[in-house]
């Protein structure tokens, strides 16, 4: 068979120019080396972090025989799972009512409403800090109870990002959708249920996703908040890497990794199925 | 005042919609019988929606009433109204299949699961979807959601169905082939049928009567051949079809007939019937197109002035200065002594009429006594 000949490039076609071939290729290497070098390592046959020995799998044995590593995972999962569901309602009802509303002061709340996107996070902890010794919080309340501070203070930053989502995806919604499920008898309540709540659905999956990452690995504030009975898995990482990386914090990071890639790909997937279903409304 | 007159379901009393200083919809009143297709037919932005959204219950009148089957509609939501939409977008909702998109309305009419059925099979096939009701909206063509938007309103049995637009998204072929189907289906369900339209022919076409709004007034309601053949003001004579509208005067005015001197048109116009209108007074008169006849001018032959016409009068000489063959029929502009150009349409009856006029022709214009109409607003 006759080789195809190689077409002359087109002068958009950027994939097949070698000087961006070669850059994709540094960038690539840039953001997925450190992440590449961490996760090889968690299955390294030796204690020290920096030559290759072969497989094993002991550090990940020994993660899971940790009790305060497991502790801390089940802590993060907790606050990560209570802190989506709250985000996703509060910036929902929040993103709604900009939307569909007018009153007094609106575009100022708006504004004001990406404000804890954009403080500084070690303000948020100080300020979250002061902000529960005031209220005078009692820090000796039973566990899970006393995870309460902190999903507090996770949802204060994550809720905004899901309004703000949320917001984005209702601005593509065709309100004559409403009117039509008003016009065939349906209630105000009904035809929000009905039809607004189902085209936000990629944005409260979207949303949920950001809000449960966002939680899963925060350090600062939740460093800021927690109390010795509330110690999350990154804050544990962190006590870890205190006195030397070893191959068990590159085994329990590769795992906070796994979760969230896992986490992605399953809001994508249920994105996608919502993206199909919302075409040609 | 009560809207219970049995021949009238919906009663339009005076109603204005005002956004602060934007008037929609200014003081309409309006009746629209039990069982007719009404066409609300105007420009872009006259308030056609407007209109209709408020007998949807969508928008609340600011002032003035409306009464859907003798009842006043004031304080009724649009969920409780005897009313269904069919919308501009069709609204068919995305994540329901077509199955489903009918029958969402049918939960709240408190309708047997049996029934249900029954029902929304019947309407998907009173629009020849019932093959299709597993199908997901987006699987669909413009035109089939638009049966589903169809069928979802129907199938609820309202005693008006509201339609905004309902052809204007669809591809020019489908929408001729719609407009005989919605007859059609207007006939077979036998429910009063208000459509919005900007597009004259389409309400023309289908509608029983039409009203002809102009920036939130209403100009004229009427059948769509009184609306062409007496028009009630220039902007309905201009708005539907083509006209060719002369400003004159009134030099006679008698009870069986009347005579306009017209300088914009350079002779006058005899009309062979008696006319409203003072003499003296400024008004206009138009002509259509198709009601003037072309004739070729040649040298030495008399005036050929219309045979029910006095002397001099519905006659005038002109040069053809652009012609469009449109196939059944070509467009001749004809420019008169004062260059003033006046449309003519003249039927291809055979195929060699096209022939008989070209560029630069001199021709006598002339029309009878009843074509032109008077027309003083
Ligand atoms: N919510 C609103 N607030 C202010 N003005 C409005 C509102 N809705 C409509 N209008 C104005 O009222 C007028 C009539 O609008 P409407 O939508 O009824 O026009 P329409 O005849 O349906 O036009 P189209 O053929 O373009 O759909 C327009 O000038 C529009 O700008
Ligand atoms: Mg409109």
């Amino acid at each position: 068979m006759a080789r195809i000949k190689a077409s002359p490039r087109a002068p958009l076609d950027y994939a097949r120019a070698l000087p961006l071939q070669l850059w994709l290729g540094v960038v690539l290497l840039f953001l997925y080396l450190p992440l590449l070098v961490l996760f090889v390592f968690s299955f390294n046959d030796s204690r020290r972090t920096t030559v290759w020995r072969g497989f094993t799998l002991e550090w990940y044995g020994k993660l899971f025989e940790n009790e305060g590593i497991r502790d801390a995972m089940l802590n993060s999962l907790l606050i990560a799972v209570a802190c989506t569901v709250l985000s996703v309602i509060l910036g929902a009802l929040m993103a709604f009512m900009f939307w569909r509303f007018k009153f007094p002061f609106k575009s100022g709340l708006e504004g004001g409403m990406s404000l804890p996107i954009v403080v500084p996070e070690i303000c948020m902890g100080v300020a979250l800090l002061i902000f529960f010794a005031k209220l005078n919080w009692p820090n000796d309340l039973p566990w899970p109870v006393n995870l309460t501070p902190i999903i507090i203070a996770h949802v204060t930053f994550a809720f905004p990002f899901v309004a703000i989502v949320v917001r984005a995806r209702l601005e593509s919604f065709n309100r004559e959708l409403e009117a039509a499920a008003l016009d065939l008898g349906a209630s105000q309540w009904r035809a929000f249920r009905d039809v607004i709540v189902p085209h936000m659905g990629p944005g409260l999956i979207a949303g949920a996703l950001l809000a449960f990452t966002l939680s899963l690995d925060d350090f600062v504030i939740t460093f800021f908040v927690g109390g010795p009975g509330s110690v999350t898995f990154p804050v544990k990482i962190y006590s870890m890497v205190r006195f030397s990386v070893t191959p068990e914090v590159n085994a329990a990071s590769t795992v906070l990794i796994v979760i969230t890639v896992v986490a992605t790909a399953l809001a994508l997937r249920m994105q996608s199925k919502f993206a199909k279903e919302g075409q040609g409304s | 005042m009560s809207g219970s007159d049995d021949d009238v379901i919906i009663r339009i009393e005076d109603v204005t919609k005002r956004w602060g200083k934007v008037v929609g919809v200014d003081r309409v009143s309006l009746e629209i019988r039990r069982g007719e297709f009404f066409a609300l037919l105007g420009p872009s932005g006259c308030g056609k929606t407007t209109l209709l959204r408020m007998i949807a219950g969508f928008e609340m009148p600011t002032e003035g009433k409306i009464w859907i089957d003798g009842q006043d509609v004031s304080a009724v939501p649009p969920n409780k109204r005897p009313v269904n939409m069919v919308f501009q977008s069709y609204a068919v909702f995305p994540h329901l299949t077509v199955y489903d998109n009918v029958a969402y309305g049918l939960q709240f009419d408190n309708v047997a699961k049996a029934d249900q059925y029954q029902r929304v099979m019947k309407a998907l096939a009173d629009v020849k979807l019932d093959h299709l009701a597993e199908r997901k909206p987006d699987q669909m063509s413009g035109g089939q959601r638009q049966r589903v938007a169809l069928a979802r309103a129907l199938v609820k049995r309202p005693k008006v169905l509201l339609l905004d637009e309902p052809l204007s998204a669809l591809d020019a072929k489908l929408r001729e082939a719609m407009r005989f189907e919605l007859a059609e289906l207007q006939d077979k369900v036998g429910i009063t049928f208000v459509m919005v339209t900007h597009d004259q022919d389409e309400a023309l076409a289908m509608a029983s009567r039409c009203a002809v709004m102009e920036r939130g007034r209403l100009m004229q309601t009427a059948t769509p051949a009184n609306l062409y053949e007496f028009p009630a003001n220039r902007f309905v004579a201009d708005f539907i079809g083509s006209v060719n509208m002369f400003e004159g005067q009134l030099i006679a005015d008698e009870p069986d007939h009347a005579i306009v001197e017209s300088p914009e048109l350079g002779g006058k116009i005899y009309f062979d019937h008696g006319v409203s209108g003072a003499s003296g007074e400024k008004l206009w008169v138009g002509v259509r197109p198709e009601k003037i006849e072309l004739v070729k001018k040649l040298e030495g032959a008399p005036v050929p002035t219309p045979e029910d016409s006095p002397e001099g009068c519905n006659v005038v000489a002109g040069v053809i200065h652009q012609i469009s063959y449109l196939g059944s029929e070509s467009v001749y502009e004809v420019k008169l002594a004062n260059d003033r150009i006046v449309r003519v349409s003249r039927p291809n009856l055979s195929r060699w009429d096209q022939e008989d006029f070209t560029w630069d022709d001199p021709v006598w214009l002339r029309w009878h006594g009843d074509s032109p109409v008077l027309l003083q607003v």
